[in-house]
Order: C-alpha cells, then structure tokens, then sequence
C-alpha cells in the first residue's frame, strides 16, 4: 500500500477530494463576496453623488435633502403596512395551527403560500386598477367623518393611490411570510404544555395565551421583522400603486400629496437617469440595501439566539 | 389583540367564583376556577350551528345596510361582522359563561383573520383572470410587438427573453447554491465560517431586488462601462436572489441524508467527494429538484431587477450576451404604465401577461410538488 494505490491508502486528501472540496468552499466564499459586492459596488457607482455639490443633485438641495423624504415614505409604508399584517398574520397562523381541523390544516396554509408565489406585479396591477378604485368611497368618508384625524385629514384622493392603498398592498403581500413563519413557531410549542394547560381546564383561547403565545412571541416579532424588511424593499407594486407627486413630509395617509419610497423612487426615474442622477438613484438604493440590511440582520440574529437558547 | 382579554379574562373569574385563595400566589390561573365553571360548561353549552348561524347574522345585517342605506359596502361588512361577533359571544356569555365567551370571541377573531387574508387572494386571482383572457390568443404567444402601433401584437419576445434570462440565472444559481450547501452540510460542520455563511445567507434572502438589479448593473458598469443593457445582466440580478433560496432547499435536503448511507460508503473505501456525488446527491435529488423549481418560480416573476437591467425591447433577442431583451413583467409593467392609442389594447395586454406570469408561477409551484413525488421513492 505505497504509491502504487493511491486511492486506497486511507489518505484523506485524494486528488478528487481536493478539488471537490476546494469548489465547495469556493462557492461558500464566493457568497461572501457578492454580499460584500452589492455593498462596495453600491458605494463605487454612488460615490460620484456622494461628492457632487448641492446644487446638482435633483432638487438642487443636496443628496440628504433628496433622500430624507422618500426615506421617510418607505418607512411609512412599511411600518404601517406591518402594522396592519401582524395581527392578521397571526391570526391566520393560530387558524391554521390550533382551530383548523388537522386534515384541512395542510391545505389551507398551501392556500395562504399561493399568496406569496403571485408575482409582485400582479399586485401593482391589482392595487393600480381595482383596489384603489375601491377605496377612494372609504376615503371620502374618513375624510369627511374623522378627517379630524391627521392620519385622514383629506381632501381624500379621487384615484385612490395613496400611501394608505400601497400599505394595504403590502400588507397584503407580506401577511404570507409572517404567517408562514409564526405558523412553524406556534406548531413548535411542546405538545406537553398543550395538553397539561387543557387538562387543567383551559379553554383553548386560554391554552393559547398561556402556552403557545410565551413559547412563539420571540418568534412572531422576528417573523414580523422579516415582513418589515419584505415591506421596505417592494419596489413594483409600490410604483403602481402609490402616486408620487411630491417630495413633501406628510402624515395624510389618503391624500392626493404622497412622498414616494425608494424602491419606487428608482424604479420610476431610472430609465430615463443618466450621469450624475443615475449615481444619486443608486445612492438611494444603497440606503435601501443598509437599511433592509439592517432589519433583516436583526431579525435573524433574534432567530438564532433564540434556538441556541432553546436547544 | 391578546391584552384586552388576557386581563379581562383573570379579573372576571376571580369575580365570578369568588373561590380564589389568596394563598396561590402565581401562575396558578387556570386552576384558580375549576369546579364551577367546569360544571357550568359541561351542562350547557351552544348548539355546534351557533357559529354558523351568527355568521349568517353578520352577513344578513351587511346585506340589509347595503340595501336599504348608501354606506360603503367595506363598512356594512365591518358592522355585520361586530354584530355576528357581538351575537355569539353574548349569546356565549349568557350560556357558557364569561371563559367560554372569551374563547369563542377569540375563535371568531381569527376565523375572520383568515377569511380577510383570502378576500384579496380570491379577489387579485379573478381580475387577472377575468381581465386577462381578453388577449389570452394564438397572436400573444405567436407574435412579438415588432411594428405593433395600437392593437394586436403579442409577448412571444417577451415570453422568450423571461425563458431565456430565467434559465440562464438557474444555471448560475444552482451549481453554487448546491456546492455552497455541501459545504456547509459535508466539509464545514461547526466552523466558524459556515455558520458566518448560513447566518448570511439568512440575511441575503433578505435583499430587495431592486438593489440586486442596481448591484449587477453597478457590476456590468464598472467593467464595461456605463449604458449597457444585455440579457447577463439580468440573469446575474435574479442569481443574487435565487442563490440563498438554492442554498436553503438544498441544504435542507442534504441534512436529512441518513447518516449510516455515508458511512456504509465510507466503510466501503469510496472517497468522499464520490460518496457525496453518487449517495448524497442522488437520495436527496427529489427535494433538491422541487427546492430548484420553486426558486426559478420566485424569481421568474421579478421585475424590477430586470427593469434596470435589460431594459425593453419590441423585437425578438435570442442572446443574451448582446443587445436588450424583453421580459414579460417589464413588458406588461410598461404597457400597463404608458398605454398608447387605443388605451384598452395595451392594458389588455398587460392583464394578460400577468395571467401568464401566475400560470407560470401556479405551474413550476405544482411542478415541484409532482416532481419532489415522482422521485420520492429512491429516499425510502
């Protein structure tokens, strides 16, 4: 067992192993540098932006002056959007896990996933031509009748497409991933504590709130986070839906004044962007990677330390 | 939604039995009241229609508003659904008592959670559908918008450059999704750089696509300059969102590989890179074939990474190394955006790629589950 068979001389390094094992971590690698790619590629193409006096930046004011408000309105959007899913969301996931008969249980959430796989455009279109159109009569009477209300202070916009209709929209889009996800926590809650919670009598809202709701809180506000991170980066159904008139700070949610978000921002302007305004959109755009960034990262870093806790 | 009740809930039933010790200091609520309310529910409880029948209540008096007054139809809904809601835990309440009113207050709740959640789901599938079958013809599939002014025309440039983009991203996707989750399943194990590589790869399914569009873009131009608009470019926005998804599902796969198949290999004197490709690979292929096809359906209906990277164009493009190419989401985006003369040709072509994309999506999602069937046996 010298030279004369390599392959058998219980050597951990053959030749294949080399090489397959090289390519694997390659690969691994690689998905490091295009992380770190999207980051640095991001800052070179915006850096001629970063640099460029205020006044020839679109607006004439600087990037910062640019940036602020359609930052706020992809905040806007997206918090309230989830804001509007989470309860929905985990609703729909108690449905599926605990009231739902077993046997149905499988195809409802098959149901609720076939909301995540429609095309985000398909909701723009559907937002754009039909669910706007369907809310300018809601609008008019919140403008009318709690139009004391700054959320709904009006005039009520006679297309729909307000910041109100695209939180909607993405409230819509996002309610899948949160529910998908709080659905496999509520499923993981120890079936022990289940049952000695209903074999003390609990009522199965009171089995709920004692055992399943403490098992997967951590779970469901990550879930939500990752919905948020969803929220803040849909560019096309916000571009369809939402119509961007101004760049102004406001807290009219059915207006007819509505700052755009950044993804849509981009997406509306790029085509025709050159030169120095195509450095300023991707300028934007690496806002939006750090702040989805940002959000996602805390999300998942939440997930994992709450299974290295539980294990 | 829980704290109204939860204190609601304790406060009333301490109240109610009065049988309370003082000396239970903690969690013991759910004994606090066993004896009486426990008879009490056993003896009388609501029929198994009364859910039903408040629900046909609920939908009566929505009816009724909308018929006799002129309020919105999303607010006769709203009040049906309290006054349904309001009828049945009251009625609860007299019957059952104050636990079981809450129960079934809170399984009204999430009852209605769920059927709001499929009123857009039913609503977005029957527009497109009914909107899109107007163009849904032999010309929208054979033609391209080449010399198309007004009506007529079709998405067959576009149908090919989504083929074409979506497969070439699948072949860049999936041989480095599937070698990153072998090493993460086979060689990296604990280490410090695997889990820095899951931990991110979490993250990086996380990535709006916008910015994918804008990184592959921001790559091309770097290197070839400003201006360029080719079909790789796509392909290289939609790899970004669909390696971490290959990761995922084939990783997932590969862990569920019974540990005794590898080392019977091992045991046999086949190296390891052999034992991955013919043992491991081969019994997980079921689930890594679905895990592909559902990524290619996640990104097929993408748009905007493709918005600004390949750009539109009305004629047949066949390379996708040279010269824009059409897709179908930013062909229906734009028909559907700046309509031209009759309005009502564009738009319909427009709803009819959207029905196109969900029958693409719907296809390749039902696909992989007949696929991930057909070749289960080889696990068992």
């Amino acid at each position: 067992m010298t030279t004369t068979t390599p392959a058998l001389t219980g050597s951990r390094r053959r030749p294949g192993d080399k090489v397959f094992s090289g390519s694997a971590a390659a690969s691994a690698v690689l998905i490091l540098v295009i992380l770190a790619g999207v980051g640095l590629f991001l800052l070179a193409e915006a850096y001629p932006a970063l640099v460029a006096p205020a006044d020839e930046i679109e607006g004439g004011e600087g990037l910062v002056v640019y940036l602020w408000p359609i930052l706020f309105g992809t905040i806007i959007t997206a918090v309230i959007a989830m804001l509007l899913a989470v309860p929905v969301a985990v609703g729909i996931a108690l449905f599926i896990s605990h009231y739902a008969p077993r046997r149905l249980s499988q195809a409802l959430g098959y149901v609720v996933d076939l909301l995540a796989a429609i095309p985000s455009i398909v909701y723009g279109f559907w937002g754009f031509q039909v669910f706007a159109l369907a809310l300018v009569p809601l609008y008019q009477w919140l403008a009318e009748n709690v139009g004391w209300i700054p959320l709904f202070a009006g005039p009520a916009s006679s297309t729909g497409r307000t910041i109100l209709t695209a939180s909607l929209v993405l409230a819509v889009m996002i309610l899948p991933i949160i529910s998908a996800l709080s659905r496999e926590v509520f499923l993981q809650t120890p079936r022990l504590h289940e049952e000695a919670a209903l074999a003390l009598g609990a009522t199965r809202w009171e089995m709920i709130k004692y055992a399943v709701i403490p098992y997967g809180r951590s779970g469901v506000i990550s879930a939500s986070m990752l919905g948020l991170g969803r929220a803040l980066g849909e560019t096309m159904a916000v571009t369809l839906v939402l119509s961007a008139s101004t760049s102004a700070i406001t807290f009219n949610l059915i207006g007819t004044a509505n700052p755009p978000t950044i993804a849509a921002e981009i997406a509306l302007n790029f085509p025709e962007a050159t030169g120095l305004r195509l450095s300023t959109l991707i300028a934007a755009g690496l806002v939006l990677f750090v702040l989805t960034f940002a959000v996602n990262f805390a999300a998942r870093a939440l997930v994992t330390r709450q299974k290295g806790g539980s294990t | 939604m829980s704290s109204p009740h939860d204190t609601g809930t304790r406060t009333e039933d301490r109240a109610g039995d009065g049988r309370t010790s003082p000396e239970d200091p903690d969690a013991a609520v759910l004994t606090r009241h066993q004896p009486p309310s426990l008879a009490a529910s056993m003896h009388a409880s609501l029929p198994r229609w009364a859910g039903a029948a408040a629900a046909a209540l609920g939908v009566l008096v929505a009816a009724a508003l909308v018929a006799v007054t002129d309020v919105h139809v999303a607010l006769a809904v709203v009040v049906g659904a309290v006054v349904g809601v309001a009828a049945f835990v009251v009625a609860s309440r007299v019957v059952e008592g104050e636990r079981a009113a809450t129960d079934r207050f809170v399984t009204a709740l999430v009852t209605i959670a769920f059927v709001v959640a499929l009123l857009p789901l039913v609503s977005v599938v029957w527009t497109t559908v009914s909107r899109g079958l107007a163009r849904f013809d032999g010309a929208f599939f054979t033609q391209s918008m080449y010399n198309v002014i007004g009506e007529g025309g079709g998405a067959y440039h576009a149908i090919m450059g989504t083929l074409i983009i979506t497969g070439v991203a699948t072949l860049i996707s999936v041989p480095i999704g599937t070698l990153t989750a072998i090493y993460l399943v086979e060689y990296g194990g604990d280490n410090r750089l695997s889990k820095v590589i899951t931990f991110l790869v979490d993250v990086m399914t996380g990535i709006p696509s916008i910015v994918a569009g804008l990184f592959s873009l921001a790559l091309f131009t770097l290197l070839f300059g400003p201006g360029l608009r080719i079909g790789i470019m796509g392909s290289v926005a939609l790899s970004v969102l669909m390696i971490p998804i290959v990761v995922r599902a084939v990783e997932e796969m590969l862990r569920i590989v019974p540990a005794r198949l590898r080392e019977s290999s091992y045991a046999l004197g086949v190296p390891k890179w052999l034992t991955i490709v013919k043992v491991v690979l081969p019994t997980a292929a079921s689930g890594i074939a679905s895990g592909v096809v559902i990524a290619i359906a996640r990104v097929m209906g993408e748009t905007a990474p493709l918005l600004v990277t390949v750009g539109l164009t009305a004629s047949t493009n066949f390379n996708p190394f040279e010269g824009r190419m059409a897709v179908l989401p930013v062909f229906a985006y734009y028909q559907i955006i700046t309509p031209g003369i009759p309005p009502q040709a564009f738009i319909d072509r427009a709803w009819t790629s959207a029905l196109l994309l969900i029958l693409f999506v719907m296809v390749l999602n039902v696909g992989a589950r007949v696929l991930a069937r057909a070749l289960a046996p080889k696990t068992r």
